[in-house]
């Protein structure tokens, strides 16, 4: 007898051919993802040529972690709302309604901090929740009922601001924002401690690498030659490497990266390896499918939105926090960036398609535009028209790309 | 002026990667209803849409004569000018607009941009009254059935001047009343001189209609034959189509058949959206174990309300009546629960209540039952894999990888691929709906002999058919359904078409309409 493993083996020994085109299938799929890296790198170089070398200057990369880090948060969200096949237009409002209660919460009434998140992060829910259950239950169209959301949320910040901001935050609060981790090395012109955790994450990256080519090799799959293997790591543990060099010689990891860099990791395990995750990625798929699978599709939708109304309120916590005000203003076309996020990073308007990973590499994207526009000294307006191009562009590469794979 | 309407001479069409046709040549006689067979893949579809200029003229070598004149088509228009129209297998009707809108679409009666709806309504009409379709031209079409939707179809053909109509898998979606109709209206057009070519996996219908018989297998010409003059029978089609004689087309079984494992009983469900309409009246059935119990009936008999009714109540509403497994009652009033409790339902729309054609054959086939591959919730991928490569060994799917997305399947491996994802469910009732619809014959064989394997091990098998030749050799037993009524119970050795169709039109009570 043999086992489905050396059957396995044995199916993909005997056909070579079907192992090149496995390859190419493989580059195929990948082109999406990677097409996006490459961009990204190329818009990167192009600034840093224009503007003269400032763009990957130390204190400027920090800078473009803490401008689009709550943009990042509400792609991650967003990215599932797409991926089930909805959209969410509410979460810029939802993120100034968050803020403002937090406003009123710490600053007029002298809540504790702790307290003030936790309560925030529960009204997030609570929102997200509401329009879950419009959205999932009474099969209301997201884009109506978020549209709805987005002026009822909006008309609440106004109404609990009366129009004025609040201001100062605790210093503590602000720290969310603009905190970096202490040097525990007590490092001169370097953070030290940077340093070490760039090497620790290069680390348990590369065991985590080890160990899942192990895996496969163990299970017989054809695994990528030693080689390919060895540049791949070495690549990306230079990446992380320099990254944290560079931080380190100005004030070392932002309290918001690690945030950011827990939510992506986490979120992006959920996407890929959990049951949860499978049944997003079928409800947009097909949901009717899903549904005769027996994933109970409704209850799946309206927890992807309560996850959208909780990132959603960090997203408001964080910008308040940035901003060190809560005003009636903010947040205001968040929910248009968050999205354009997301398509530029290879999600399906019809859903089913999309990572965690594309989402934050689209809000990069459009992250390095702005801020690469900004230091190049061109107005909001010629900014604004230049993000509508590149948003029609990318996608419109994509479905080239895509008509072109099919 | 030469015998043949149409040649097709040394047609050879390239993907990347695949030969879909190697120099195939079709001659259709003027006059004549001619035959396109072929298993799946065959290339049929490939070569109607060289004829009809959806690969212009360029992507492919060899030529076309359409009544002796070389034709160069760049795109459909230029086809369909010259008279060859085709009606493709998924109908391409608008169903918010009306019949007289459909058929006019893209060839509206207009001057100036402007529609001269009164012109359109009466052309409308006649063209009804040729197809024998009694609607109003403002009839929406989302409110007619399929059978009527086809004729509408056939109407908008009629519309063009057809010199030529060419038929994808016409029948696939009608039941035999509707069928009937149709091949009897294509007999008409016939002998007003119209020619068509049928393309069809139903060969009791070809037999039926066609003057000859192009056959294709693999991308090239097997034969052409002469309906009469050869006096082509199905086997010897069969034999053409997939090159060795198919003694039988349905697998030999001793059937190892113990106790009843799964009881319904007085099921009764009402219609979704009309609250008062019953659709199954009063239903009790059983099925034992090992046993394949088949339901026979007319579209609209009520046949998939019932068993997607069953299925976790994915059917229907104010429903009543009890469903018992190995004699106690079980709960399946959602889908979780009827999988949990061991019934699996095998949809009759594949692609759109089957599969996620977007994903892969490996996610597709594990998701009904992902929990058995999980730990805490953490899909185990290496197992997974090996869990797909297992079922595309056993049940042969044709697949360069389990990482192939399933769109890009042929119908019969899509099929197989539905019935791994229900077999790693690990059912002890397993409910088939139209298992085998548009499906080669080759393929059906090997489906077949899946459902016997499941049979054999001692799984219990409802198996819904329109082809009563399929329920017939496949099923130890059979239930009749007219109008959401059993109306009669036979064994295998009693059933004959006769006796089944007597059942299956049965009516109790006339309904107004």
């Amino acid at each position: 007898m043999q086992t489905p493993a050396q059957k396995a083996i044995q199916h993909r020994s005997t056909a070579n051919e079907s192992k090149i085109q496995l390859l190419k299938q493989m580059m195929k799929n990948n082109m999406r993802s990677y097409g996006m890296v490459i961009a990204l790198v190329l818009i990167m170089l192009l600034f840093q040529i224009l503007t003269g070398g400032i763009l990957l200057r130390p204190l400027n990369i920090t800078n473009l972690i803490l401008q689009n880090s709550y943009i990042l948060v509400l792609a991650i969200g967003m990215m599932l709302v797409i991926i089930t096949g909805h959209i969410d237009l509410s979460v810029g409002s939802v993120a100034a309604f968050v803020g403002a209660l937090a406003g009123i919460l710490m600053v007029q009434h002298h809540v504790p901090m702790f307290v003030t998140v936790l309560i925030s992060l529960l009204l997030g829910a609570l929102i997200g929740a509401w329009q879950g259950f419009w959205v999932a239950y009474a099969k209301i169209p997201a884009f109506i009922v978020t549209l709805a959301g987005m002026l009822l949320f909006r008309g609440f910040t106004m109404i609990i601001l009366e129009g004025q901001s609040i201001a100062p935050f605790p210093k503590s609060f602000q720290n969310i924002s603009s905190g970096f981790l202490p040097d525990l090395f007590h490092g001169q012109n370097l953070h030290i401690f940077t340093l070490v955790i760039g090497l620790i994450a290069s680390i348990l990256f590369i065991g985590s690498e080890i160990r899942k080519r192990n895996n496969q090799k163990q299970y017989g799959f054809t695994i990528s030659p030693a080689a390919v293997f060895g540049a791949k790591l070495i690549v990306i543990v230079a990446i992380i490497i320099a990254f944290s060099y560079v931080l380190a010689t100005y004030e070392g990891i932002p309290t918001i990266l690690i945030i950011l860099a827990m939510l992506i990791i986490a979120y992006s395990f959920v996407a890929n390896k959990t049951v949860i995750g499978r049944h997003i990625y079928a409800i947009g798929g097909n949901e009717k499918a899903a549904q005769l699978s027996g994933i109970k599709t409704k209850r799946v939708t309206f927890w992807v939105f309560v996850n959208m109304g909780v990132l959603a309120a960090l997203s408001g916590l964080i910008f308040a926090a940035r901003l060190n005000a809560a005003t009636p203003k903010a947040g205001n076309l968040f929910e248009l960036d968050a999205i354009a996020a997301c398509f530029i990073g290879g999600a399906s308007a019809y859903g089913g398609v999309g990572t965690i990973s594309g989402a934050i590499i689209g809000g990069l994207v459009m992250g390095v535009i702005n801020n690469g526009m900004s230091l190049l000294g061109l107005g909001i307006d010629w900014q604004q028209a230049i993000k509508g191009l590149v948003l029609l562009v990318a996608v419109a590469f994509d479905i080239y790309n895509k008509n072109k794979a099919a | 002026m030469s015998e043949f309407i149409l040649e097709m001479r040394g047609i050879t069409k390239e993907f990347p990667g695949v030969k879909a046709l190697d120099n195939v040549n079709l001659k259709v006689r003027e006059g004549e209803i001619h035959a396109l067979c072929g298993e799946n893949g065959a290339g049929k579809s490939t070569l109607m849409k060289v004829l009809s200029g959806v690969y212009p003229y360029g992507t492919y070598s060899g030529e076309i004569l359409f009544k002796g004149e070389v034709c160069k088509f760049k795109n459909i228009k230029q086809s369909e000018e010259l008279g060859i129209v085709i009606i493709h297998q998924e109908l391409a009707l608008i169903p918010y607009l009306s019949i007289a809108e459909n058929i006019f679409l893209g060839n509206e009666r207009a001057k100036k941009g402007i529609i001269n709806w009164n012109e359109t309504i009466v052309k409308t009409k006649e063209l009804l009254q040729k197809v024998g379709l009694d609607e109003s031209p403002h009839t929406l079409v989302g409110n007619l059935g399929v059978g009527k939707q086809q004729l509408v179809e056939i109407a908008k053909a009629l519309s063009k001047e057809v010199k030529l109509l060419i038929l994808d898998e016409p029948t696939a979606a009608l039941n035999e009343d509707d069928s009937e109709n149709l091949l009897n209206l294509l007999l008409e057009f016939k002998k007003q001189g119209m020619s068509a070519i049928i393309i069809s996996h139903k060969l009791n219908e070809i037999s039926k209609v066609a003057d000859s018989i192009t056959i294709l297998r693999d991308g090239k010409t097997i034969e052409t034959l002469d309906m009469k003059r050869d006096n082509v029978t199905e086997d010897r089609i069969i034999r053409g189509m997939v090159g060795r004689d198919l003694t039988n087309r349905y697998p030999v079984r001793n059937p190892k058949i113990g106790d009843v494992i799964f009881e319904v009983k007085d099921w009764n469900v009402y219609h979704p959206l009309h609250s008062e309409r019953k659709v199954i009246d009063n239903v009790s059935i059983y099925i034992r174990k090992g046993e394949i119990v088949g339901i026979a009936g007319l579209m609209g008999a009520g046949r998939t309300e019932l068993a997607m009714s069953v299925f976790g109540k994915s059917y229907g509403r104010k429903i009543s009546g009890k469903v018992f497994k190995n004699g106690s009652e079980i709960d399946v009033s959602d889908v979780s629960k009827a999988i949990a409790n061991g019934i699996a339902y095998v949809s009759e729309d594949r692609k759109g209540n089957g599969l996620i054609l977007m994903e892969d054959i490996r996610k597709n086939i594990t998701l009904s039952r992902l929990g058995k591959i999980a730990k805490k919730f953490v899909v185990d991928e290496n197992k997974e894999i090996i869990e797909a490569e297992r079922f595309r060994d056993q049940l042969k799917i044709k697949t360069p990888s389990v990482f192939q997305k399933t769109e890009a399947l042929s119908g019969g491996n899509q099929q197989k691929v539905v019935l791994s994802k229900w077999i790693f469910a690990e059912p002890d009732i397993l409910i088939l709906d139209e298992p085998t619809r548009g499906i080669d014959v080759g393929a059906k064989y090997e489906i077949y002999t899946i459902i016997h394997q499941l049979a054999e091990e001692g799984k219990a098998i409802l198996m819904i058919s329109s082809e009563l030749p399929e329920i017939l050799g496949m099923c130890d037993r059979i239930y009749v359904m007219s109008e959401g009524r059993i109306t009669g119970e036979v064994n295998r050795d009693e059933a004959t078409q006769e006796k089944l169709m007597k059942l299956m039109t049965k009516t109790t009570v006339r309904r107004v309409v």
